[in-house]
């Protein structure tokens, strides 16, 4: 991957990321990661295509119970975490907005 | 040095009737006083609550009942670890105002056996970093130099030990963010075999990485500490259910018969005055009757590098969730796009920022195969190195980290000068294998090296033994220098 990385690219990946950054932050971030990806040069001449992708480390199976109702969280007490709350539930502005 | 009470007498004295547990906190409080405004070890004193507790340990004790094998113990916890009801900050504005409904299991072990959280510890936002200059709340100064950074991410924790504030605390180690701190601290640091530990309730940054374990003056504390929060959980689903070992039981064998490998081909980087102490500490263990092996680990060199695609990766997933709605800071807008946006945007500091872009950018589509699919194998491959190099040696031996104590700002300025601090303890966290910072002499300006003793998965009881006999070394080393 020996492209170094774009402002445009940077702008996507931080829409993606949900991240409301300035210009001058986009500038940076596109130079700080495009160092990053060159440190990242050294595996681009390994062919690791016969090894197996590790994605944690040890063997997981997967756990089973019986579906019983157990206590949990406090309705009103997480609620109270919130930010903006109303009638029991979490108050978000419009979902179906104004963006672009 | 000062030298302080060991988690293990106080709570041999509380438990005796010998020491007050009310006494050992009142003395830990006069240190905080004292000294934690220059140092900011904690986000957050727990001054009252330690209080109340540490009188209900002593009343338990008054009546007879045993209040658990931390009886008494001022213990601190990093700041990612949920307390009901107390702020748990992460050291991230995003989290402004939060208190967690609910305890983590290592914060109910802590109280069942008897142990007393004096406070929260500051860390490197997210725990994302190695010098905890990264938090939102300002800096935690080294005890042993307050000129020089205290290590990271959980340099609270390692300071609150260091400086006499907790006899035990716990951080949690992601790629090093506990062995490195107590290296640089001059403590003891134990990253547990991945899922020893339960993570319920650890804030998390790389759940496929993440690991909490202890700091501690001793390694005999090291042990005490793990025989109480290790041991399966089944709220996390990662927890190993095999049985405890007693973690003291090798402590005083020596490591006469036992095979400590040389890693051959690790990759170059420790300062001289470091890799003079992890040399002397091989001298140390073949005098004492251990055999020095050679070994390879030819993937030890890529861990940098797939650590830094696989850890962004997972953090810019599991940080998703810091959206405005549901916890935390929301910065208002129009609709919620732009709410998530401006929040997230304002809620986190820099390098979470750009590790949220880089774990996003590696995982997005046309780059994923290129960097997160390699870096997985890449995973892969350490473990097989590490399984053969296993095969030869019982133990591994490398430095903790590449240098000693560093100034503050001397390594922010560039993102990968400080990726490099974890040169040595990443592999460990890869592969999910047990690692231990062990103080062994000092190095630059009379600063603390730690020697790093790293074993397969689940061969804690060997890896403390080991540790045991270079912390017994440093000893006579210590006496001999000042003779």
């Amino acid at each position: 991957m020996s492209d170094r990385l774009t402002n445009d690219v940077v702008v996507k990946v931080a829409r993606l990321a949900r991240l409301d950054l300035t210009a001058a932050e986009i500038e940076r971030a596109t130079e700080k990661l495009g160092d990053m990806l060159d440190h990242f040069a050294d595996i681009d001449a390994l062919d690791l295509s016969a090894i197996e992708p590790m994605n944690q480390p040890l063997p997981i199976v997967n756990v089973m119970r019986d579906d019983v109702v157990q206590p949990c969280l406090d309705h009103d007490e997480v609620l109270a975490s919130a930010p903006q709350s109303e009638d029991g539930r979490f108050r978000v502005p419009p979902i179906i907005g104004i963006q672009g | 040095m000062a030298r302080f009470s060991t988690a293990s007498e106080i709570a041999s004295g509380v438990r005796s009737g010998s020491l007050k547990a009310s006494d050992v906190l009142e003395r830990h409080l006069a240190e905080i006083d004292a000294r934690e405004p220059e140092i900011h070890a904690f986000n957050l004193v727990m001054a009252t609550s330690a209080r109340e507790r540490a009188a209900a340990v002593d009343a338990m004790v008054a009546n007879g009942v045993d209040p658990g094998p931390l009886a008494g113990v001022p213990v601190a916890l990093k700041d990612n670890m949920c307390t009901s009801g107390v702020p748990t900050t992460c050291s991230s504005k995003i989290l402004d105002g939060w208190k967690p409904p609910y305890d983590g299991t290592v914060v109910s072990l802590l109280r069942q056996a008897g142990a007393v959280v004096v406070g929260k510890t500051n860390l490197d936002e997210f725990a994302m970093g190695s010098s905890t200059e990264n938090s939102a709340f300002g800096p935690t100064r080294n005890p042993l130099d307050t000129d020089l950074v205290p290590g990271g991410s959980s340099g609270g924790s390692a300071a609150a030990v260091a400086a006499g504030f907790s006899a035990l605390s716990f951080g949690s180690d992601t790629g090093g963010s506990i062995r490195q701190p107590a290296a640089l601290c001059g403590v003891v640091g134990v990253k547990p075999t991945y899922g020893r530990v339960s993570r319920y309730g650890l804030i998390a940054f790389a759940s496929s990485l993440d690991q909490i374990g202890p700091f501690t003056h001793t390694v005999a504390d090291a042990a005490l500490a793990m025989q109480v929060v290790c041991g399966h959980d089944p709220h996390d689903s990662t927890s190993i259910p095999d049985p405890l070992p007693d973690y003291s039981e090798l402590l005083d064998r020596g490591v006469e018969g036992l095979k400590v490998g040389r890693i051959t081909d690790l990759p170059e980087g420790a300062d001289a005055d470091v890799a003079e102490r992890v040399e002397q500490a091989f001298e140390v263990l073949a005098a004492n009757g251990a055999t020095i092996v050679d070994v390879e680990v030819p993937a030890f060199t890529y861990g940098l590098t797939a650590y830094y695609i696989i850890a962004p990766a997972e953090a810019s997933s599991n940080l998703a969730r810091y959206d405005g709605v549901r916890y935390g800071l929301r910065v208002d807008a129009p609709d919620t796009n732009a709410m998530y946006s401006a929040t997230r945007a304002a809620g986190f500091g820099d390098e979470v920022k750009r590790r949220i872009l880089l774990g996003t950018y590696a995982l997005s589509a046309g780059y994923y195969d290129a960097y997160y699919g390699k870096a997985l194998r890449i995973r892969r491959l350490m473990a097989q190195d590490f399984a053969n190099a296993y095969q030869q040696a019982d133990v591994l031996l490398t430095p903790s980290s590449p240098s000693v104590a560093f100034p503050f700002g001397s390594k922010t300025a560039d993102p990968f000068a400080m990726y490099l601090c974890d040169t040595y303890t990443i592999p460990s966290n890869l592969t999910g294998e047990p690692g231990i910072s062990v103080p062994f002499g000092t190095g630059l300006d009379g600063l603390p090296v730690g020697v790093q003793v790293l074993a397969p998965a689940l061969g804690e009881p060997l890896m403390l033994q080991v540790a045991a006999e270079l912390e017994r070394a440093a000893v006579t080393l210590e006496k001999r220098g000042a003779s």
